[in-house]
């Protein structure tokens, strides 16, 4: 079986935030205990979306330490393929679902005397636990949080209320930016980054780290990429010896899982690298979307990312 | 079935020494009647009734007298047990695995009662009843992690993740085939493995590396890997070569069945929730050739296996000068019958040796 250890789960809350964020409370079928987990550290929500199963990855914003629910939030994409709209839309209190267990790929580096948050829209998730995971260690961070406006600030007024000194916000509405160059130029020395947030925030903190000298591993980062629609395409299964076709709506991964392939995977983002597989043939253009592979490696023609890649083209025959 | 703990030693007069329990459970461990580094790993859960492998962390008739033998290394050797200063967080989850485990697996010789952060820890074999309280320090006679490494069997090290590798940061390990915490605290997985050859043109750390990072919660995994001891010496350090190294030479033909042990680590890898560390286990069981011998599938196989190792691997596990001996010894004990696949004896399968 692929991914991580299924957990079977109940919603306990389904808590609207504001226009576009959801929260939910998932609590353990039949009682007992959920695992312990760290800071950063991520579940994927199995949904049964008619004749389509969805497995999206979502940040785990709740106490590390509280082992009687997990909460997560959900921002509602009118774009994309349907997932978070499953999850605003259909799933009520009482739902039993399945989760995986917490896998972390955007981990504090304990090591650091300081940790310096950035944090984008519904990026904030992943850092509500590490605050949490750090307060009871008694460690030095700060967090910088930008959101588009007061009203889609998702947990701003907890944040500054249990934390007035150590959380700043800023709002694009009022023109509100972090003073990024100022803000990595007075950190002490043992300070790490970490950022989560839209592509061109990661990307901005990322630039501006490596420009003023810092060192690549005291830059962290996380983004989920959503895998997203595209035209249909068909894929030969080498060694499964099956010709699929990948729907519009759904993704290579997801068009392998329902045909009975059993692939590896982990994060479903494009982050972990779980789900590499080796491109055996190819006769067209393949659309990269994955943070995993290099750029020679995606220049190659040699690998592809299933969980959020896509083809165009002719042929494409895979090592699965 | 009720554990009787051997009273023996592993160093001085030796009196360390295998049940017919222990040798019949013995993790004997070539597969097929030859050997190459793989990446050999499978899921850790469970096993075989009364197998190495049954429970989470194996404990057996050698306990006691394995954990008086630690507490000696550690009193001459401080530096045996270090963690560097990020890794308490993941001491604290080793040690909430241990006893979790522990208590569960073995409910007649260990008990944890929790009530919040107040735990209340009782080790019968080793006569210890303590309260504490979970994360603080200052409630346990040692750090987390060598208070419950001094109560549990094999070396323990502790794996910080980050920056797609592994790190050497904490450890507690006595019980070792001639390698040093010490030497190697805060390498990456590829610094303290550069010893190791032939493996890495292989590309086997890459692959091993690779798999050991998306281990998971919940999932963890395990595999056997083995070298040669001459006598029942669990501190096989660098730091004490210059005590152990010498009794290689003491080999005899008459004495080699006694003396000469297979040395099996049953290693094990966990991922550790609160710190998203990774602890990897390695647990070492010994057993005298004369002991292995008395499986006729064991025999045959590890004569074929010694004699046909590449010279490397026999040079890098230290007996290429003892080899001829042992092939001496195991070749009266190998008739040229063929093997079952597997590590199991299957000892009323197997034919009996043809003299």
């Amino acid at each position: 079986m692929s991914g991580a250890e299924k957990i079977a789960v109940r919603v306990a809350e389904v808590t609207a935030l504001n226009a576009l964020v959801t929260r939910f409370r998932f609590e353990p079928v039949g009682g007992g205990l959920l695992p312990t987990f760290s800071g950063g550290a991520h579940t994927v929500v199995e949904m049964q979306d008619g004749e389509v199963k969805r497995l999206n990855p979502y940040s785990l914003m709740s106490d590390p330490f509280d082992q009687t629910a997990y909460t997560i939030s959900v921002r509602r994409d009118d774009e994309g393929r349907g997932g978070s709209l499953f999850m605003h839309e259909n799933v009520k209190v009482g739902d039993e679902m399945v989760i995986s267990n917490p896998v972390n790929l955007f981990s504090l580096d304990l090591r650091a005397r300081k940790h310096l948050m950035i944090a984008g829209g519904i990026g904030i998730t992943p850092f509500l636990a590490q605050i949490k995971q750090l307060d009871r260690a008694h460690g030095n961070w700060e967090l910088h949080y930008s959101c588009r406006s007061e009203a889609l600030g998702s947990y701003v007024d907890y944040l500054t209320a249990t934390h007035p000194n150590d959380v700043n916000v800023y709002y694009d509405d009022q023109k509100q930016a972090i003073d990024l160059e100022n803000l990595l130029d007075g950190q002490p020395l043992g300070t790490h980054i970490y950022v989560c947030g839209p592509k061109g925030m990661i990307n901005w903190v990322r630039a501006k780290a490596d420009a003023l000298g810092w060192p690549r591993e005291a830059v962290h980062y996380e983004e989920f990429l959503a895998p997203q629609p595209g035209k249909p395409f068909e894929v030969k299964l080498a060694v499964s010896n099956k010709v699929i076709q990948v729907g519009e709506q759904e993704s290579l991964l997801e068009a392998m899982e329902r045909v009975g392939v059993d692939a590896p995977y982990l994060c479903r983002g494009g982050a972990c690298g779980m789900c590499e597989t080796r491109v055996i043939d190819y006769a067209g253009n393949f659309i990269h979307r994955d943070h995993w592979l290099e750029d020679d490696e995606h220049a190659s023609g040699e690998k592809i990312m299933p969980c959020v890649s896509r083809f165009e083209g002719k042929t494409l025959v895979l090592d699965r | 079935m009720t554990l009787q703990f051997n009273d023996e030693t592993f160093r001085e007069d030796y009196s360390f020494h295998n049940s017919q329990r222990a040798i019949n459970r013995f993790p004997f461990p070539f597969d097929k009647d030859s050997y190459m580094y793989a990446v050999n790993m499978e899921q850790h859960r469970g096993g075989p009734a009364d197998s190495v492998y049954e429970k989470r962390f194996d404990v057996d008739e050698h306990y006691v007298s394995e954990m008086r033998d630690r507490a000696l290394v550690l009193a001459d050797d401080p530096l045996r047990c270090q963690s560097l200063p990020h890794m308490t967080l993941a001491g604290w989850d080793l040690l909430e695995l241990i006893m979790v485990s522990k208590s569960e697996d073995y409910p007649d010789l260990f008990q944890l009662h929790r009530n919040g952060d107040q735990w209340h820890w009782i080790n019968k074999p080793l006569g210890i009843d303590d309260t504490f309280t979970f994360m603080d320090e200052t409630t346990l006679p040692y750090g987390p992690m060598e208070y419950i490494t001094r109560q549990a069997q094999g070396d323990f090290c502790v794996l910080d993740q980050r920056d797609d590798n592994l790190w050497m940061d904490a450890g507690t390990v006595t019980t070792q085939a001639d390698w040093s915490l010490d030497f190697d605290i805060g390498m990456n997985f590829f610094e303290w493995h550069a010893p190791v050859p032939l493996a890495h043109e292989k590309g086997i750390f890459v692959r091993a590396l690779k798999f050991l990072l998306n281990i998971q919660q919940g999932a963890p995994a395990r595999r056997l890997n083995w070298t040669m001891t001459v006598n029942p010496l669990l501190d096989t350090s660098p730091e004490n070569y210059h005590k152990w190294g010498v009794q290689k030479g003491t080999i005899t033909p008459e004495n080699i069945g006694a003396k000469q042990h297979l040395r099996v680590e049953l290693q094990t890898f966990y991922r550790l929730p609160r710190s998203n560390a990774l602890v990897f286990p390695i647990r070492c069981y010994l057993c005298a050739f004369q002991d292995i011998v008395t499986m006729p599938k064991w025999g045959r196989r590890l004569h074929r296996v010694i004699r046909d190792l590449p010279e490397e691997l026999a040079t890098y596990k230290g007996f290429i000068d003892n080899r001829p001996m042992m092939l001496d010894y195991l070749s009266k004990f190998d008739d040229g019958l063929p093997t079952s696949n597997g590590i199991w004896p299957e000892k009323d399968s197997e034919p009996p040796l043809q003299v």
